[in-house]
């Protein structure tokens, strides 16, 4: 789905969100009076200094209106922007103070949900759609930490085995699969069905705390994860 | 294995970047008092890394556990540079998010992460960059409880991907000299963005651009220090007492401090130029400069220092 159908789907009653530099913000009532905010990166654009800093002033701005508003959070990114002026700018801390915005939106009242439709990766995936409380995805979606030739170049591993290992092992395999199997992504859309309800009914089922270690457990992708963070628990509380 | 010839290391001369992980936090910590949690003995080694042929380690790459720091209890994790460069891997991430987690109900008085680390582990990338995901959201309830979260950053593997954000996400960072932070490393930059735009063989343009004196003149680290382990541990102490709140006028603040950044030094080409900005008399000396030389050059810097983190 492109963000303009997916636009059409969550505000059937027409919308003012723009994007501008592949960046995207806007607000508009969504089931009800209630203001949904969006926030986002659109067409596979690489996330920066500059780029971050126009999302978190948004998130930010939603949190001191104290309308405790859900804040939707688009993705179809590239990775970080890969430059030496990113990096002298201090990327870490631009891309960590977005998702710090996010996280403070969550704990603040505000349902923060993500939706990746197509691309993510590494840097730009953690601070924007790993910084939800809920991730969802659309059927499509490539959430990656980085693809399979250059897993190869780092790695010194073949390609071929490389893509023979990553139809059977999850752990390290591109794809939205994976990134469900490991807890990552919660749940996958239906476009068949009207989106509205769908985030409205994410909104509703929130649940505290963070699962994702739980569903890697229970799908697989991540098994023994959970219970190492239990038993770091234990042991410490057993001094 | 558990570093008994480390204990008896003196901190005044211990090296930082040389020191294993586990000498780091021995050291570090008040003398006796570190106990680890799932110490090496139980052997919790990574179920992914034989599928690629690769060797493990009992402790997978990271040292968690409690100890006094001036007779205060704190959670501590060490990241071991020389074991896969550090990178979190399934288990690694998950013992540090335990430890954040068990910081909730034990409320020390700081949690230390000392990082050393190329970011996420590749053979393991997806759980290793989930893991990154929960640590800077148990960060983010740490620090909201009251209790601060503290970085040390001096070792061999800098401070790189995610482990740059996770940096972000703390209270406050020490950094030395031989720390990096930075998201993408000079080589991945090179290799996507080709020599022109970053020589990863110009070492001296990688620690300007990346190194510890460039992210504390420009307020990306709130400490420097000698290669000491002493050194790093006055940090902490330091650092402990003045740390942040997490709240909405922290980020405003820390938005209006990395806007401003930007507005300032964003055509800067190299480091050098942004320290002129910065007022720094000569920006040419600053590599060479001792910790003491570069200590007054910081205290004459507006930037450096700050509590919007």
């Amino acid at each position: 789905m492109t963000l303009a159908e997916i636009l059409a789907g969550v505000f059937p009653q027409g919308h003012s969100v723009t994007v501008r530099d592949g960046l995207v913000t806007g607000g508009c009532p969504f089931a009800g009076d209630k203001t949904l905010h969006v926030v986002g990166v659109d067409g596979d654009t690489p996330l920066g200094v500059d780029g971050a800093l126009v999302l978190s002033r948004a998130v930010l701005d939603a949190v001191r209106a104290g309308d405790k508003a859900p804040i939707l959070v688009v993705v179809d990114s590239d990775s970080q922007r890969m430059s030496r002026r990113d990096e002298l700018l201090g990327l870490n801390e631009c891309l960590a103070h977005l998702a710090k915005a996010l996280l403070l939106a969550d704990r603040s009242g505000h349902p923060t949900i993500g939706l990746i439709y197509g691309h993510s990766a590494a840097g730009a995936f953690i601070a924007t759609a790993l910084a939800t409380r809920v991730l969802a995805a659309l059927p499509g979606a490539n959430p990656s930490v980085m693809d399979l030739p250059s897993v190869a170049r780092v790695t010194k591993l073949p390609l071929d085995k490389l893509q023979e290992m990553a139809k059977s092992t999850p752990v390290f395999a591109p794809g939205l699969d994976n990134m469900v199997a490991t807890g990552a992504v919660h749940v996958v859309l239906d476009p068949a069905k009207p989106l509205d309800g769908q985030i409205r009914d994410l909104i509703a089922d929130l649940q505290p705390g963070d699962d994702r270690d739980r569903l890697g457990e229970e799908r697989g992708g991540r098994p023994v994860a959970r219970g190492i963070g239990e038993a770091v628990i234990a042991h410490a509380g057993r001094l | 294995m558990a570093g008994a010839p480390a204990a008896s290391t003196d901190p005044d001369a211990l090296s930082w970047y040389e020191a294993t992980a586990r000498q780091r936090v021995v050291a570090l910590a008040d003398p006796g008092s570190f106990q680890e949690f799932l110490p090496p003995t139980e052997r919790r080694m990574s179920p992914h890394l034989p599928l690629f042929d690769l060797p493990r380690a009992f402790d997978d790459g990271i040292v968690v556990g409690r100890a006094a720091l001036d007779g205060r209890t704190v959670l501590i994790a060490a990241q071991e540079g020389r074991f896969m460069g550090g990178a979190f891997g399934e288990i690694h991430g998950a013992k540090l998010v335990g430890l954040l987690r068990a910081a909730l109900t034990l409320k020390p008085a700081a949690v230390l992460i000392l990082f050393d680390t190329g970011g996420v582990r590749l053979q393991e990338a997806n759980a290793g960059e989930t893991a990154i995901a929960e640590t800077m959201r148990a960060i983010v309830d740490v620090r909201a409880a009251g209790i601060p979260v503290i970085g040390l950053i001096g070792g061999r593997a800098g401070c790189y991907g995610g482990g740059g954000l996770i940096a972000g996400t703390c209270s406050r960072l020490a950094v030395s000299e031989g720390g990096r932070i930075s998201v993408s490393g000079p080589e991945v930059i090179e290799t996507n963005k080709g020599a022109e735009e970053f020589d990863s063989r110009d070492r001296a343009l990688v620690w300007r651009t990346m190194g510890g004196k460039h992210r504390r003149l420009i307020g990306g680290a709130d400490a420097f220090c000698a290669d000491t382990v002493s050194a790093f541990r006055q940090a902490a102490l330091d650092l402990i007492g003045r740390a942040p709140a997490f709240d909405l006028a922290t980020l405003e603040a820390e938005q209006a401090r990395l806007e401003s950044r930007i507005e300032r030094f964003g055509d800067c080409r190299d480091a050098t130029d942004v320290w002129a900005r910065l007022g720094v008399n000569d920006p040419e000396a600053v590599p060479a400069m001792d910790t003491r030389a570069f200590d007054e050059t910081v205290s004459r810097v507006r930037e450096a220092d700050h509590d919007a983190r």
